[in-house]
């Protein structure tokens, strides 16, 4: 089990501009005025990130129809299955942008809806770009991999979170919790499976 | 020998890890290790033995992660087999002791996280319980990564301890922060505050890479220091996860820490029997260091800590009903956002601790003081000074408090010294103490002498510290004695400099009665920094005292080659080229008019704009001809998506700039609407920003909003709606696992509230999931959410 700790120099805008709803528009732009509120946000945010991640690699075996033994866990998926496609290896790993970024939406959040909003869309583009980083660093170590693949997505539970959070030690190696619903706090955080293709 | 009397005397070693040392033994992935007490208590007994037999004093029992969220109703059982298999091994040796081993929760404290403070301490409570009728011999709380926690851990272990000893250690990275954000200062601030024997680090990091944070323990603690590093970091080896810092570089590198003076050394992960065996020989081989009592004045927030007797402490005065119309109305109708406003500005403006004071006859002060605690600190990281003569508000703000508190106040009258101490030594506090009594204030300096030293004795009997006590001398009206100013200069100076005790003033009540006010108060302030003001209770807002207040740091020598003052005094200069054109700027020909502020959410243009038009133009006319078209066409762009969220809520927030200049200018802000809507995003789930959008573009458009946060049940939403006479219910959910919640609640209104509306958004819903859990009407974003309150409006109050 690895755990790394790492840092961004600047959050990606188009990323960030995307989660705040303004892709895919024929000439729209975000204008301005919210260029400027996307730059006092980015700076604001940039100086709470602490990013932390921790790895470990798993084998996979497959089992009757949809049954798949992640090492850590069982479970039943059809798009996990479709997604380990040419793997008997896959490495689980959970990363944060840290506790630092839910602060700073949670104050904004009281003070200024708009600051709140472009935090919020900031966050999520640089918890993207750290996974990002996390991911090829996986892929140097480990080879080339499958797309990363996350609880939630397709046919695949969230309450498998149960069971990854204790495999990795998620919340001692890097202060991610649980709550009761199975949501990650810190908000910024995200679990995955990233196939090894054999 | 009891562990304190222990403690005192020795270097204490403590054991190494358990986790470690029971995978060896087979303890698979996941499997809870707290389970072994039960299934394989033998072994468990085995591990424990074995770090005695290696030499550690002090072993900690396997019940880390004990705790009810784990074990349920089984967590007194696995408690108690824990602590008995180490006591059976115990028993062998003498001058041994077993520590209940407390560690987190694994959640994250409210506001951050989903687990109430209360909950968590009563969590701690049930396993503290278990371990003291166990017999544990002292209290071991290790692995906090956040002080929230950590407080609710101690006072835990403070309330069912059954007065056993606590030693508490934390995890730091090596940037010497907590995880949330705490100095190793501010850790120590708190853990002196509430009473723990030893206070240290464990786990994270290795011996050398922890060194930075112990030394800093080391300079600020004046109880023993512990360290518990890990082994170094986890390395893979041929498969196999492995520390990379070897038994004796371990020791080596521990041996510097003792030699510093540290005074129980122990191991985390990674360490084992051998690793311990080597710490008994370098406890053998050095006389501990005696620990010296620091003497430090200090309050701490969830960050840092605020020291007094250096540089003079800032203490923001303005949140204080006082005097203050618009607090008042905001304290009364529960509109947190301008408190939290007014702490934001203080905090720019140089503040280095805050006053909250919400004492209005009209209010429940205890509810409100504690409410407005927890907000201001999801704002702020600076420390808060708890303002009140409200014991039971008191104590829950201080109970609730993230840190170590300044409290104002106690005075030398008995009744009120029988109550504020045992709070201070119960919660960790620095209490502000105003030289009066019984027979009122003084009118010389030596009589509020004489009360200060009463004041000081009983506190003694309480085991509280000097140094945890500030005066305030009492600056009253100079206009109605000439010699006020004179008692309490004259006094501080002698409680300062002959006493050795730290003070402070409210200094703005000099001036009372007189025009001009900050003239004088400028000048009393200076005279007092002279005198030996510690901290001062100050408007950080007024130029006068900000300017007294640099000049004073950089004369007296607080301010290194005067480059504190030099940026302050350059921020005046641009301040003043900025306000002089800006000033007539609205009133210009041709100048973009108010309309095209708010559309373009410049606020603070859109703040002048309006103040400029109230000049010439009715409120009404500026609402209706200017701020509503631009809310409008705003609105509409946005539904057309030609313009995108962020620009949507800057010209909401331009436009309630601009209404509270409006609002300012004539206490009313146009023609209010009639609908009353409670909001919240439903229980279990903890996303809010999309319901903060709605509720700041209802409020907006005029609309009565009753915002109830996140993770709200159904029960307490129906009990709004009918105190308050809702006319619509709004609810957010994101989570498809939390939609249940949301027609739970549904359900519930229709009920017991039939006429109620229900409004439903967020991320996974549809109009036709909407429709199937029975919600009145979906809305798809935040602008048609206002549409149909506006719907609403009008046909429930139409033919206005």
């Amino acid at each position: 089990m690895k755990v790394i700790r790492g840092s961004l120099d600047h959050i990606d805008r188009k990323e960030a501009l995307r989660y705040a709803g303004y892709a895919g528009v024929a000439g729209v732009t975000a204008g301005e005025e919210s260029a400027a509120l996307f730059d006092e946000c980015e700076r604001l945010l940039l100086k709470e990130l602490s990013p932390a991640a921790v790895y470990e690699c798993f084998p996979v075996r497959r089992g009757e129809g949809d049954e798949l033994d992640l090492g850590f866990a069982k479970v039943r998926s059809n798009s996990l299955c479709r997604n380990l496609n040419g793997c008997s290896r896959l490495v689980l790993f959970a990363a944060t942008i840290g506790v630092g970024a839910d602060r700073l939406i949670a104050k904004y959040n009281r003070l200024s809806a708009a600051r709140a909003a472009a935090l919020q869309a900031l966050g999520a583009a640089a918890a993207e770009q750290w996974c990002d980083k996390v991911n090829a660093r996986i892929v140097l170590e480990y080879g080339a991999a499958r797309p990363r693949f996350s609880c939630g997505y397709g046919d695949l539970p969230l309450k498998l979170q149960r069971e990854i959070f204790p495999a990795l030690q998620v919340t001692k190696n890097i202060g991610v919790t649980l709550t009761d619903g199975d949501l990650m706090i810190p908000e910024k955080s995200v679990t995955a499976i990233v196939g090894i293709l054999d | 020998m009891n562990f304190k009397t222990f403690l005192k005397n020795n270097i204490v070693v403590l054991d190494g890890a358990t986790g470690t040392v029971l995978q060896a033994r087979g303890l698979s992935l996941g499997e809870l290790p707290e389970e072994w007490n039960i299934s394989r208590a033998q072994e468990v007994e085995e591990v424990c033995r074995e770090y005695l037999d290696a030499g550690a004093d002090v072993v900690y029992a396997n019940t880390f992660g004990a705790n009810c969220l784990k074990f349920g109703d089984r967590t007194e059982e696995i408690v108690r087999a824990g602590v008995m298999a180490a006591k059976r091994a115990a028993r062998a040796f003498k001058n041994k002791f077993v520590a209940l081993d407390i560690g987190p929760t694994g959640k994250l404290l409210q506001p951050l996280g989903d687990l109430a403070f209360e909950d968590a301490v009563n969590i701690f409570s049930r396993t503290v319980r278990a371990g003291v009728a166990a017999g544990a011999d002292l209290i071991a709380i290790e692995t906090m990564n956040d002080t929230y926690e950590l407080k609710a851990a101690m006072l835990a272990a403070k309330e069912c301890g059954g007065g056993l000893p606590v030693i508490a250690t934390c995890v730091f990275g090596s940037d010497c922060k907590m995880m949330t954000g705490a100095s190793p200062e501010a850790a120590v601030a708190l853990l002196e505050g509430l009473g723990a024997d030893a206070v240290g680090l464990n786990c994270s990091l290795g011996p050398n890479e922890m060194l930075p944070a112990v030394q800093r323990f080391l300079k600020c603690a004046s109880v023993p220091v512990v360290v518990k590093p890990n082994a170094g970091i986890p390395e893979e080896r041929d498969g196999k996860t492995v520390y990379n810092v070897p038994c004796r570089e371990f020791a080596a590198q521990m041996r510097r820490m003792v030699e510093l003076g540290v005074r129980a050394i122990g191991g985390c992960c990674g360490t084992t029997p051998a690793y311990i065996a080597e710490l008994r020989r370098i406890a053998d081989s050095i006389l501990p260091a005696k620990v010296e009592p620091k003497n430090l004045t200090c309050v701490s927030s969830y960050t840092h800590a605020v020291y007094f007797g250096g540089v003079p402490v800032i203490i923001g005065e303005r949140i204080n009903p006082t005097g203050k119309k618009r607090l008042k109305a905001a304290l009364r109708e529960g509109d947190m956002a301008y408190v939290l406003n007014v702490a934001v500005a203080q905090a720019e403006n140089g503040a280095h601790v805050l006053d909250v004071n919400v004492g209005l006859p009209e209010i429940d002060e205890a509810a409100v003081l504690e409410r407005a605690v927890c907000e201001i600190q999801a704002v702020t990281d600076l420390p808060l000074q708890i303002d009140t003569s409200d014991i039971s508000a008191m104590e829950r703000a201080m109970r609730r408090y993230n840190g170590k508190p300044l409290v104002n106040s106690v005075n030398g009258k008995k009744e009120v010294m029988d109550a504020v101490f045992p709070l201070v030594k119960k919660y960790g506090g620095v209490v502000i103490a105003l030289t009066l009594d019984e027979g009122g204030i003084p009118a010389d300096a030596d009589g509020r002498i004489r009360i200060a030293k009463k004041i000081l004795a009983e506190a003694k009997k309480y085991g509280i510290k000097k140094s945890d006590i500030i005066f305030d001398t009492l600056a009253m009206a100079v206009s109605a004695d000439g010699t006020a100013a004179r008692a309490a200069l004259d006094s501080l100076h002698y409680l300062r400099h002959t006493m050795g005790v730290n003070t402070s003033l409210g200094v703005s009540n000099i001036s009372f009665g007189l025009p001009e006010r900050d003239f004088v108060n400028g000048t009393f302030f200076a005279m007092a920094l002279q005198s030996g003001l510690s901290a001062a209770i100050i408007n950080p807002l007024s130029q006068e005292m900000t300017k007294t207040y640099k000049s004073y740091c950089a004369l007296a020598g607080y301010d290194e080659n005067c480059l504190d003052y030099i940026a302050y005094a350059g921020s005046v200069q641009r301040e003043k080229v900025v306000a002089a054109p800006s000033a007539s700027a609205g009133a210009a020909e041709g100048a973009p008019s108010l309309k095209y502020y708010v559309e373009k959410g410049l606020k603070d243009r859109a703040e002048g704009a309006a103040a400029e038009l109230l000049k010439t133009v009715s409120p009404l006319d500026v609402i209706n001809g200017e701020i509503i078209p631009a809310l409008d066409e705003v609105g509409k762009a946005f539904e057309s998506k030609t313009l995108f969220l962020p620009q949507l809520l800057m010209s909401a927030e331009a436009a309630s700039g601009a209404f509270d200049v409006i609002k300012r200018a004539f206490g009313g802000g146009g023609e209010p609407k009639k609908l009353k809507i409670v909001i919240a995003t439903v229980r279990g789930d903890i996303h809010d920003i999309g319901k903060n959008i709605v509720r700041t573009l209802l409020e907006n458009y005029g609309f009565t909003v009753y915002d109830m946060g996140r993770d709200v049940p159904a029960r307490a939403i129906v009990d709004k709606a009918k105190s308050v006479g809702a006319h619509v219910v709004g609810l957010s959910a994101l989570m498809t696992t939390t939609v249940a919640s949301m027609k739970e609640t549904i359900e519930l209104l229709k009920a017991e509230l039939p006429d109620c509306r229900t409004l439903v958004g967020g991320a996974v819903l549809t109009a036709e999931y909407a429709a199937m859990i029975g919600a009145t009407k979906y809305a798809k974003d935040a602008m048609a959410s206002v549409r149909y309150c506006e719907e609403l409006e009008g046909e429930l109050f139409g033919d206005k």
